[in-house]
């Protein structure tokens, strides 16, 4: 009797356990953190294209209007002549009234709006001069990513070249270096950053140096201490027989041999960059108005919280913590998969 | 040891030195302090005799001297918007930002830690889950903002507590959680690492096998070892309090130096602000000194380098 096995028809049991396979896969890679920050850098890039509104024009007839899932509230009104101050939420005077209904009279009793209700017009609700939150938002993420791209451009380059420097030159380079780093990590930073921005001027250039001067020292420590371990390596030795020089072996022999490094300190170092401008313009030290950053935003809807108006300042400071949140889990993953050593560095 | 320390001392005058020098030149960049004192009113004899009393009319290296000397004798001048000696109001107001910072420490301690520990022991299961979240939030959310979402549930929806200022012995209890909270998330991460290092240890592994209880091994030999990282993390902590305390002190009204460094500078109090800003560089550097030394106190190894 022959048995025939022409393919084994996969069972729907193995096909599961293949999906499984990969959605453990999938599990193990930074999904939700890659697409939140798409989400913000895209946003920050089309921000004109995409946002609903004009963020620094404000329509003063459309306040407070909260999110959209509000419903309006009304509350019964009697049309008096003159309003008492007692009355005020349970009176309405003649005139306005006549607005609601042509046909209004004194005494009557009138269904009123109290509160305005969410529209579609504003999905995150407008802020105290009737702007757009969203819109804002949006615009401010435009504002963070130029922060983050143009601190780190900066800042990490500059770190960069001096801990390559230090690391191979060692000596009076090198401790010269590391004191300042420790100078750096023993002054109160935000303080000295809002004194240098009100000094020399609330400008973004202002306040883009400021923050590469603060992020620079991290890398410029980590960069060396790569280079302490690489400069001994074999294939340097034999660039350096081979005649190659000074320059050529810096940066490229041993710099590529830094960049997974590199990598994790910069995701880090955004959220702390991010972070940081947020609490200046928070201090009212950042990006001058109108235009908007997520930190003057929190800080303009602060006045208003107490009168229940809590979405102008609640949305910005979710956008910045999700965006931080996404850049240290993106952070720990990479230094997972890149750099297993960095982690007892914390 | 004692080089460890003498390099530490060195180190925290430089620090000081280098911000006295940033400090002072920002004072004069940002203009003639004169316009600050004298008005619209003034003649050019007042002019001149308010140099000769700030000495503007010496050489910058000569001014920055005078500022100096004056600064290591605790006298940084009047302040411009109080009137009175900057030194008074500085001490006014620095008991309020010292509370403030102890209570906010003694929290990221109380939370910190034993939340770090249960999150290494139950690794993987809900809690080490729930210890994650509060460090994710404490580490990502800015300050000021979980200060204002603090402030608008509990004092202004909930009722529980005053929203800003210094009134009752409640109205601390949500500027030290908003400060605390940064830091419990970073002690936190410190323990739970640590710890899940130790209890991989052999002398771990001994100590259960010779029949130590599960209590004994994670509080004796466990948490002993773990604390040294946040202890070395604590002089950042403690230093940064105090300038955490500028965010928190501008969200709840808290009358303290932080807010008081923050009025200084937009109301271009030079005087007042040079005051603060050295004041709060020292504590920083002193704390920092006072750590390192508990610190080489507490691990062998640093102590007989």
């Amino acid at each position: 009797m022959a048995v025939e096995i022409t393919g084994i028809a996969p069972s729907p049991a193995g096909r599961l356990t293949q999906l499984n396979g990969i959605y453990r896969k999938l599990r193990r890679l930074p999904i939700i953190p890659v697409v939140i920050l798409t989400v913000v850098v895209l946003s920050g890039l089309t921000a004109p294209l995409i946002s609903p509104h004009d963020p620094e024009k404000g329509n003063l007839q459309e306040r407070h209007i909260p999110p959209f899932w509000y419903s309006p509230e009304y509350g019964i009104k009697t049309v008096v002549d003159r309003v008492t101050i007692d009355g005020r939420l349970t009176q309405i005077d003649l005139r306005k009234a006549k607005k609601v209904d042509p046909e209004a009279e004194l005494g009557d009793k009138l269904e009123i709006l109290t509160k305005p209700g969410g529209s579609a017009r504003y999905i995150l609700g407008s802020d105290s001069l009737g702007r757009d939150v969203l819109s804002r938002i949006i615009y401010g993420a435009r504002i963070s990513v130029i922060v983050a791209v143009v601190t780190l451009g900066i800042g990490g380059t500059f770190g960069v070249v001096v801990g390559l420097a230090a690391g191979w030159y060692g000596g009076w380079v090198d401790e010269v270096l590391m004191r300042l780093v420790d100078i750096k990590l023993s002054i109160p930073l935000i303080l000295i950053a809002l004194v240098l921005v009100i000094t020399l001027g609330q400008s973004f250039g202002v306040i883009l140096t400021v923050l590469a001067i603060f992020i620079w020292p991290r890398f410029a420590r980590q960069v060396r201490g790569e280079v302490l371990q690489l400069k001994h390596s074999d294939y340097v030795a034999l660039a350096k027989i081979s005649g190659a020089s000074t320059a050529r072996i810096m940066f490229i022999h041993i710099f590529p041999g830094t960049i997974n490094t590199l990598i994790v300190v910069a995701t880090l170092q955004v959220g702390i960059v991010i972070l940081l401008e947020s609490t200046l313009s928070f201090l009212g030290a950042g990006v001058p108005p109108p235009t908007p950053a997520w930190g003057s935003m929190i800080a303009e809807g602060r006045d208003k919280l107490a009168g229940g108006i809590w979405w102008s300042s609640t949305f910005p400071g979710l956008a910045i913590m999700t965006t931080v949140v996404a850049l240290n889990l993106l952070g720990d993953w990479l230094r997972d998969t890149l750099d297993p050593r960095l982690r007892q560095m914390e | 040891m004692q080089k460890f320390l003498a390099r530490r001392i060195v180190l925290a005058f430089v620090t000081l030195l280098s911000v006295s020098v940033i400090i002072f030149i920002l004072g004069r960049v940002s203009g003639d302090p004169r316009h600050i004192y004298l008005d619209d009113y003034s003649t050019q004899e007042d002019w001149d005799r308010m140099g000769e009393v700030l000495g503007l009319d010496k050489p910058y290296w000569q001014q920055y001297g005078l500022f100096v000397s004056g600064a290591v004798r605790g006298d940084f001048g009047r302040s411009v918007k109080e009137g009175r000696p900057v030194m008074d109001v500085i001490l006014e107001r620095a008991p309020a930002t010292l509370l403030l910072g102890f209570v906010a420490f003694s929290i990221s301690l109380l939370v910190g830690v034993p939340l770090g520990i249960l999150s290494a022991v139950t690794r993987g299961a809900m809690l080490d889950r729930f210890g994650k979240m509060v460090a994710l939030i404490g580490q990502s959310a800015p300050p000021f903002w979980l200060g204002i979402m603090l402030m608008f549930l509990f004092a202004v929806k909930l009722r529980w507590v005053p929203p800003y200022g210094r009134e009752d012995w409640n109205s601390i209890l949500l500027p030290a959680i908003t400060l605390g909270w940064y830091y419990a998330a970073a002690n936190l991460r410190l323990i739970r690492s640590a710890m899940l290092d130790v209890l991989d240890s052999e002398y771990v592994k001994l100590a259960r096998a010779k029949g130590v209880s599960n209590t004994g091994v994670i509080l004796k030999h466990g948490l002993r070892n773990a604390l040294i990282p946040p202890l070395t993390f604590a002089g950042v902590t403690l230093g940064a309090l105090v300038t955490g305390s500028l965010v928190v002190e501008t969200v709840f009204a808290w009358p303290g130096l932080g807010r008081l460094a923050v009025d200084a500078l937009f109301a271009f109090d030079y005087p007042l602000l040079q005051g603060v800003v050295i004041t709060f560089t020292l504590m920083y550097v002193t704390v920092a000194v006072l750590v390192d030394v508990l610190y080489a106190y507490v691990d062998p190894r640093i102590r007989y380098a």
